[in-house]
């Protein structure tokens, strides 16, 4: 990995086990290592349980890491104490998945926004006030919902909230947690465009977590592809599509509809076998290889590594890479 | 046939700009208060309560008879003009001791309602938030509380203390928080699953908060109802005690002593029991009415 600076966040092995039933544990993350540059959109994609989600709230401080580092703008996180955080976490912030339990049904609209600024103590009550009527307005709402409960929206405007209130304490990079994945198809686009045009006017780093890769294609500049907990492809977004290597991405790229009946039905889709495995006990050596239609007894072996096939594009797999 | 644009019509289209009519924002008491309005029942439970509590409060200066001075010529009189609800068998005029009774009996409700509640509110709160096993053994205490037989403890608790109110009030509500709090717990294990508690963590919110901002107040609702039960409950044990010889003591009196000293001659002056109990179970309706209709207009789910 090159120069440091470039890199405003950095994970480097992530770790997050959780203990099941006795001594077995559940590897969530198992050892995922990334960057995102500043002002950069870095999408992460997988099938639900590959844990994406949990690398979000394990980066966002939600999970304390069993492993690994975590530095935002040259500080790891994971070192520090308990005060450090609470100024850190001004830095970052999550958008999550459903609108509909993110928002605590007895808060007003401006009491949901300004909890922030009241938690860091950042200005009185008027201008408290006079923010949240502004972020409002960011978001498309008006003024006038402020005093509202959440339960008065839709689905939509209460994103909106949500997104309003992960930025009221300024916050330079942002989780979004699969932000659309609980909207209405219509509404899905609004908030995606709503996202992209904050970063380019607040300059934010996202991390997009999303299973949709039509939708991750629109926001990402650079898209990673999880599975069981590792990451199989790292590329940016135009490589990635165009020139697809792992197996797994092939797999999810095929899925995706394409809104012309005469290539839909030329399409050759990859049906991917069986069930995702058990993350309490993954497969040896490479975890897809069971679901692989080009796995051989190499597979099951050893553990693939992410290697560098061009620049800045990195998969983890031992067909491709045995190829070079 | 020659047809132009002007012979179609649009029905129904209005060609003004519609007037973007907000209505006026209210907070959330406001709120609430307006749909309590709304729920006749409720408002007379409220309105009941409110007679009982300023009668409690004047009642027994307004007939001009102390409370405790006995008359040996006007022993068991008739409710009359004289002696608005009679006078019991030492002459005393039970207009001022009903009113002066339920001084106390709702002094002990209240008091002891609102120990309970706020006691097994942060108690429920704190182990159902932090959970492991700090709620494990939180959660034993209070077994071991509940499997002791309460009347047996409260009987003992007030032979220890003595009698008199204060100790009265503490017999009552050592044991009475257990069931609020083992509520209040099931209540916040469900919310903090929530994802806005997620969201506060992430704003950095401290524990704190999360319970006081964001789990308690979305138990209001199981709050209100147990209230509702609790007060009347605190009420009812009040008289058993105070029946048993272990409440309030002479020449002071409570609607479940004056119950209790009206049953011996039930048969002769049933009207000596008829206006304590009158009391006690109008407190404990009107109670029960008004804690369903706060119940409603407190959820902000069926805010209309």
């Amino acid at each position: 990995m090159d120069n440091h600076y470039d890199k405003f966040v950095l994970v480097e092995y992530l770790q997050k086990y959780f203990r099941v039933s006795g001594k077995q544990k559940l590897k969530a993350v198992d050892g995922i290592s990334f960057y995102i540059k500043r002002g950069e959109t870095l999408g992460l994609v997988g099938e639900s349980g590959c844990g994406k989600s949990t690398a979000g709230k394990t980066i966002l401080g939600l999970h304390k890491p069993t492993n690994g580092k975590i530095i935002i703008d040259g500080q790891d996180i994971t070192k520090l104490s308990s005060k450090e955080k609470k100024q850190f976490t001004r830095k970052i912030q999550m958008i999550f998945q459903d609108p509909y339990a993110s928002l605590n049904p007895r808060m007003t609209v401006s009491d949901l926004i300004a909890e922030g600024l009241t938690i860091h103590k950042m200005g009185s009550k008027d201008t408290k006030l006079r923010k949240v009527h502004e972020l409002l307005k960011l978001v498309g709402l008006n003024k006038e919902h402020a005093s509202r409960f959440p339960h008065e929206f839709s689905g939509g405007q209460r994103q909106r909230i949500g997104i309003a209130r992960a930025l009221a304490i300024e916050p330079e990079f942002i989780i979004c947690d699969e932000p659309v994945s609980a909207l209405d198809v219509s509404i899905q686009a609004q908030v995606i465009n709503l996202l992209i045009k904050l970063q380019k006017e607040l300059h934010l780093t996202y991390l997009f977590i999303a299973h949709d890769l039509s939708m991750v294609r629109h926001i990402s500049d650079r898209i990673a592809v999880m599975y069981l907990g590792k990451l199989v492809e790292i590329a940016d977004t135009t490589n990635l599509f165009e020139n697809t290597l792992h197996p797994y991405t092939k797999a999810l790229l095929s899925a995706i509809p394409i809104a012309d009946p005469h290539y839909e039905d030329k399409k050759q889709s990859i049906q991917l076998r069986g069930e995702l495995p058990s993350s309490i006990n993954p497969p040896s050596g490479c975890t897809f290889r069971t679901r692989c239609e080009f796995a051989t007894s190499a597979c099951a072996e050893k553990e693939p590594k992410l290697i560098a096939i061009t620049n800045d594009h990195f998969v983890a797999c031992h067909q491709v890479t045995s190829d070079k | 046939m020659q047809i132009s644009k002007a012979d179609f019509i649009i029905e129904g289209l209005i060609t003004q700009t519609i007037d973007h009519k907000m209505r006026p924002s209210l907070t959330y008491g406001q709120d609430a208060w307006r749909r309590l309005k709304l729920n006749k029942i409720a408002m007379l439970s409220l309105f009941i309560l409110i007679i009982l509590t300023l009668m409690c409060i004047l009642g027994p200066s307004l007939s001009g008879y102390d409370f405790k001075t006995t008359n040996t010529l006007q022993l068991n009189f008739p409710p009359s003009l004289q002696h608005w609800f009679g006078t019991d068998p030492l002459g005393r005029d039970l207009f001022s001791r009903v009113w002066q009774g339920g001084r106390i009996s709702l002094l002990i409700g209240f008091i002891g309602t609102f120990i309970c509640i706020t006691v097994g509110t942060m108690y429920g709160g704190i182990s159902g938030y932090i959970g492991g096993r700090a709620d494990h053994y939180m959660m034993r205490v209070i077994e071991v509380l509940v499997s002791i037989p309460s009347l047996v403890m409260v009987i003992l608790l007030s032979l220890y203390l003595g009698s008199g109110m204060l100790s009265l009030i503490i017999a009552l509500t050592a044991f009475g928080w257990t069931s609020t709090a083992r509520m209040i717990r099931g209540q916040v294990l469900q919310i903090k699953q929530q994802e806005f508690v997620l969201a506060a963590v992430s704003l950095g919110a401290s524990t704190a908060r999360i319970i006081l901002k964001h789990l308690i107040p979305n138990t209001l609702g199981i709050i209100i109802v147990d209230i509702t039960f609790t007060i009347p409950g605190l009420i009812f044990a009040e008289a058993f005690l105070s029946f048993m010889g272990l409440g309030v003591q002479i020449p002071n009196t409570s609607w479940g002593a004056l119950a209790a000293s009206a049953r011996d001659n039930i048969m002769f002056y049933p009207y000596q029991l008829f206006f304590p109990s009158l009391m006690i179970a109008l407190t404990m309706l009107s109670f029960s009415l008004l804690g369903d209709g706060l119940r409603d207009a407190l959820d902000p789910k069926l805010r209309s």
